[in-house]
């Protein structure tokens, strides 16, 4: 079996700035999303108690709210999780209340309504305190990603090769917050570590290109940038699909049956994937082009390498 | 010119054979099994001797066991099921436990891996489960750093007077504000001799002479340096605390740790009863013990409203009123121990305190000077206090050794010697960050982690074999290896195994494929370029090496970055994505290729390589 039969380079290049263009606008819906609606964090960020509980029978949300409210949880959120017969519960930290003590009083608010009793699955509680750390650890996680890679492919490869695909993959990463955002999917820190998983993921992709792009300027003589930069992409283009195909796989195995606790890492994983593929092999190259990447680069490198070999 | 020499292939059985052998474990299941550990800090646990005992205890009770077990903390008995297992454990608390007011052992509960003697004793053991796959309770507690500043202040207060009074320094008043103690004196010679007479004495404080009005003051902080140690042995104190609290709850295996500077992380594996354990743990209790405002008519007055300065008004145990000084004379620190016994003399029930040095001073001083008065010992939880008893002083105390007695059944006096024992918590802490997950959800867990991962691979080699032919098969069977190198090294390390960390594993496969695909199309590419089949996979091979090596590079510092900041569920995820990419490297480049050469290598005439259709454009 083949699914790939390219006869000559497809000239991804001749497209550059539409696709320049295309990613730009989504780049710029993402961020207007990102501004206008924010992102949808959980309890792990903002603080507050999350309860899942669960029924033998599908009970009355209606009668639930109001049971907490008369507890003084008027601003609880009650909604069916998973099945009618479970039920997540998020009540946010307030100043005043022992909020440790939150899940007990629920507990026995709930239990005490007519009708099916609760079975406690999981509680979740965070203090205020704790979200403002993972927001920072986060952003910290994110920069040391940044600096390493780009640190990496500098000394690996170019510059020019670093900068580049580390715009390409930090635009995947906006692109699936902006997903995030619109959607006002649940940010949690599973979703977190898959987008920054997602990071080095498609990097990998970008790299896969450049090792092409450098060994065709090493290779073949005579090519202009833009034609050496086709070649590499046509010729790994059969790779990429099957890899990413390969992943989306697995991770597709995720979201059917992990359940809801990996439904967003695995979402978030999918929109990195679809993503990573776009914009490694289209947006990456044709930054690489932009930079100014020439053949002469290459020879320095390559005499480089030899001495390191020796 | 495609064989591998003898040791390479040699060291890929070897350390296939050692990955089976440390994946074997995670298949054989739990059996259910009651562990006894020591509950006592003063108690070392013989594990001989306890063996012996367990043994002989339930050969008594004439309950058969599946095995005993020994290690450094802990002796655990299997049973054949959990009938057993409760009744076992019934006799077995009998047998350790003959005061069940006063356990010195913890008999709890606990799963045991089925796996073979000879497995668990080169230490081969199944997966550690975190919690969201096995259910318990996990608490983030913050300890109160301040506050165990301001305590160590208030108790300088007290220690400054009783200097000071020693030396016969005269001096206007001690009180203290805010981070500091200020020492007011009339005249400054008083000041200078009181400087050098704390500075001989301590240390820990930092003295800076002024003057208030009319009066010369001295303020004294705590150093940097001081202020350290304070909150290191603040948050130890707390974790021993947290021990011995925990022991109460008769929890299998807990995990109590620091975490940070100021943090400590509570996890109880299978406990369901979450409101028992908050209500121990939260019981930020600190015990203080400070002298009774017995004045006449002092209480009254207090009770009508007007409470005399520097006294506060508080409720004895059994609700009668109590007025007691603000000044505190000792604090929980100073105490060593409580255990409840009798007193000596009329074998009533009694509490036996032990004091360290610097405690059994100030008692003695203390005692002396207060004969016939009343001492109120009080438990402050979140702020409010409470007096667990008030007895009258008969005589001087010295040497460290209290005993409070009178009015006790020895119930209340097992009680309040827990209390008093297990309320010593240097700092108050809180709750920040609470998780429970019920055993229900923790299996469904396991088994949705589970099923993702199958049904995903199951995918992935049946296309890879459709796509590739045999090479795919190589490829799948390089996979598999993968994964039980992965399990194998996890179990091996012990490291905590999450459904984020499972979701990881899943992960990992998916992009370890990513390696023989990339050497797969670079062998299809070779033959296109009309490459001999031997040629081609060498080349192939060869040629690949760079690209997954710098692949796995960038996304190994992605993982690193997820370890280094990421805390809970991300750290879970992180530890396996990075050590799941170790593995790939090595079951893509080593095992598959030992594979094809083992399949391939040997044959000189090679004409064609089942790797698939290979198309070539016409020229």
């Amino acid at each position: 079996m083949e699914f790939f039969r390219i006869r000559k380079d497809i000239p991804f290049m001749k497209h550059a700035l539409v696709f320049n263009v295309i990613s730009l606008v989504t780049f710029l819906l993402a961020v207007f999303f990102l501004a206008t609606k924010g992102l949808h964090f959980s309890v792990e960020f903002t603080g507050g108690t999350l309860m899942e509980v669960s029924y033998s029978e599908p009970p009355a949300l209606e009668k639930l709210r109001e049971a907490l409210a008369k507890e003084g949880y008027a601003d609880a959120q009650v909604q069916n999780f998973g099945s009618s017969r479970d039920v997540l519960i998020r009540l946010p930290n307030r100043d005043g209340i022992e909020t440790a003590k939150v899940s007990k009083k629920v507990i026995a608010s709930l239990g005490a309504i007519e009708g099916p009793k609760p079975e406690m699955r999981r509680v979740e509680f965070v203090g205020p305190q704790v979200g403002k750390e993972l927001a920072s650890d986060g952003a910290m996680a994110l920069l040391l990603v940044i600096g390493g890679i780009v640190l990496y492919l500098a000394m690996r490869f170019e510059w020019r090769f670093a900068v580049s695909a580390i715009i390409a993959n930090l635009h995947d990463v906006i692109i699936i917050l902006g997903f995030f955002a619109l959607f006002q999917w649940e940010f949690s820190l599973p979703v977190l570590a898959a987008t920054l998983a997602v990071l080095g993921y498609s990097v990998n992709e970008s790299v896969v290109v450049f090792d092409r792009v450098r060994e065709t300027f090493k290779k073949k003589r005579g090519l202009t940038t833009p034609e050496v930069l086709d070649h590499a992409i046509t010729s790994t283009i059969s790779r990429t699909i099957i890899t990413h195909g390969s992943t989306q796989i697995m991770v597709l195995s995720m979201l059917l049956f992990g359940g809801e606790t990996l439904y967003y890492f695995s979402l978030a994983l999918t929109i990195g994937i679809c993503f990573g593929i776009y914009s490694s092999v289209l947006v990456a190259s044709p930054l690489v082009m932009w930079l100014g990447v020439s053949r002469e680069q290459f020879m320095q490198v390559k005499k480089e390498k030899q001495e390191i070999v020796v | 010119m495609n064989r591998y020499p003898l040791w390479k292939n040699l060291l890929i059985g070897i350390v296939m054979l050692w990955g089976l052998i440390y994946t074997l474990p995670n298949f054989y299941g739990e059996v259910p099994a009651v562990q006894v550990s020591s509950g006592k800090a003063t108690l070392k646990l013989d594990a001989g001797a306890t063996t012996k005992r367990l043994e002989e205890s339930l050969a008594a009770a004439g309950i058969q066991h599946d095995g005993l077990f020994a290690d450094l903390t802990s002796v655990r008995a299997r049973f054949r099921d959990t009938d057993t297992q409760l009744k076992a454990k019934d006799a077995i608390e009998k047998a350790f436990n003959p005061n069940a007011a006063d356990p010195s052992y913890v008999v709890a509960l606990n799963l045991l891996s089925a796996s073979p003697q000879w497995l668990t004793s080169i230490h081969a053991l199944p997966m550690y489960l975190g919690l969201d796959l096995r259910g318990g309770v996990h608490f983030l507690l913050q300890v109160d750093m301040k506050g165990a500043v301001t305590k160590r202040l208030d108790a300088t207060t007290g220690d400054l007077r009783t200097l000071l009074r020693d030396k016969n320094v005269r001096h206007a008043g001690i009180t203290r504000e805010g981070q500091s103690v200020v020492v007011k004196f009339r005249d400054v010679e008083t000041q200078a001799r009181a400087k050098s007479v704390i500075s001989a004495s301590t240390n820990d404080l930092q003295l800076v002479e002024g003057t208030e009005g009319a009066d010369f003051k001295l303020s004294a902080t705590l150093t940097p340096m001081a202020q350290k140690t304070i909150q290191e042995f603040a948050i130890k104190q707390n974790i021993t605390t947290l021990h011995n609290r925990i022991n109460e709850l008769g929890v299998a295996e807990p995990v109590i740790q620091q975490q940070g500077l100021d943090r400590i992380v509570v996890q109880l594996p299978g406990v369901q009863d979450v409101a028992k354990a908050k209500d121990i743990l939260g019981r930020t209790a600190t015990l203080e013990i400070r002298m009774v405002d017995d004045t006449p008519g002092a209480l009254e007055s207090a009770m009508q409203g007007s409470i005399p300065p520097g006294t506060e008004l508080y409720s004895e145990r059994g609700g009668s009123p109590l007025l007691v000084k603000k000044q505190v004379v000792l604090t929980g620190e100073r105490l060593t121990d409580a255990q409840p016994g009798f007193d000596g003399q009329n074998h009533e029930p009694a509490v036996h305190l032990t004091l360290d040095s610097a405690g059994a001073r100030i008692f003695k001083d203390v005692t002396r000077e207060n004969i016939n008065k009343r001492m109120a010992i009080l438990l402050i939880e979140k702020g409010k206090g409470e007096v667990v008893t008030a007895p009258v002083i008969r005589g001087e105390i010295g040497g460290g050794r209290v005993q409070i007695s009178g009015r006790m059944s020895s119930e209340e006096a097992t009680d309040t010697a827990l209390l008093l024992r297990a309320g010593s918590l240097a700092a108050p802490m809180e709750i920040i960050e609470e998780r429970t997950i019920g055993p229900s959800l923790g299996a469904e867990n396991i088994s949705k982690g589970f099923h993702s991962t199958l049904w995903g691979f199951v995918a992935i080699g049946v296309f890879m074999c459709a796509y590739y032919m045999l090479f795919g098969l190589v490829s799948v069977i390089a996979l598999a290896s993968n994964l039980l190198l992965l399990v194998a090294l996890l179990s091996l390390l012990q490291a905590t195994l999450t459904l984020p960390g499972i979701a990881a594993i899943a992960l990992t496969l998916g992009m370890a494929i990513d390696a023989n695909v990339l050497i797969n199309e670079r062998i299809r590419e070779e033959l296109r370029n009309g490459s001999s089949p031997q040629a081609a996979i060498s080349a192939g091979y060869e040629r690949a090496f760079d690209t997954i090596l710098d692949s796995n590079v960038t996304t190994l510092i992605a993982g690193i970055a997820l370890l280094v900041f990421g805390s809970g569920p991300v750290r879970g995820f992180a530890v396996v994505h990075c050590l799941g990419i170790l593995t790939s490297m090595f079951s893509a480049l080593l095992v598959s290729r030992g594979l094809v050469n083992l399949i391939y290598g040997k044959r000189r005439k090679l004409e064609k390589l089942a790797i698939g259709q290979i198309w070539k454009a016409e020229a």
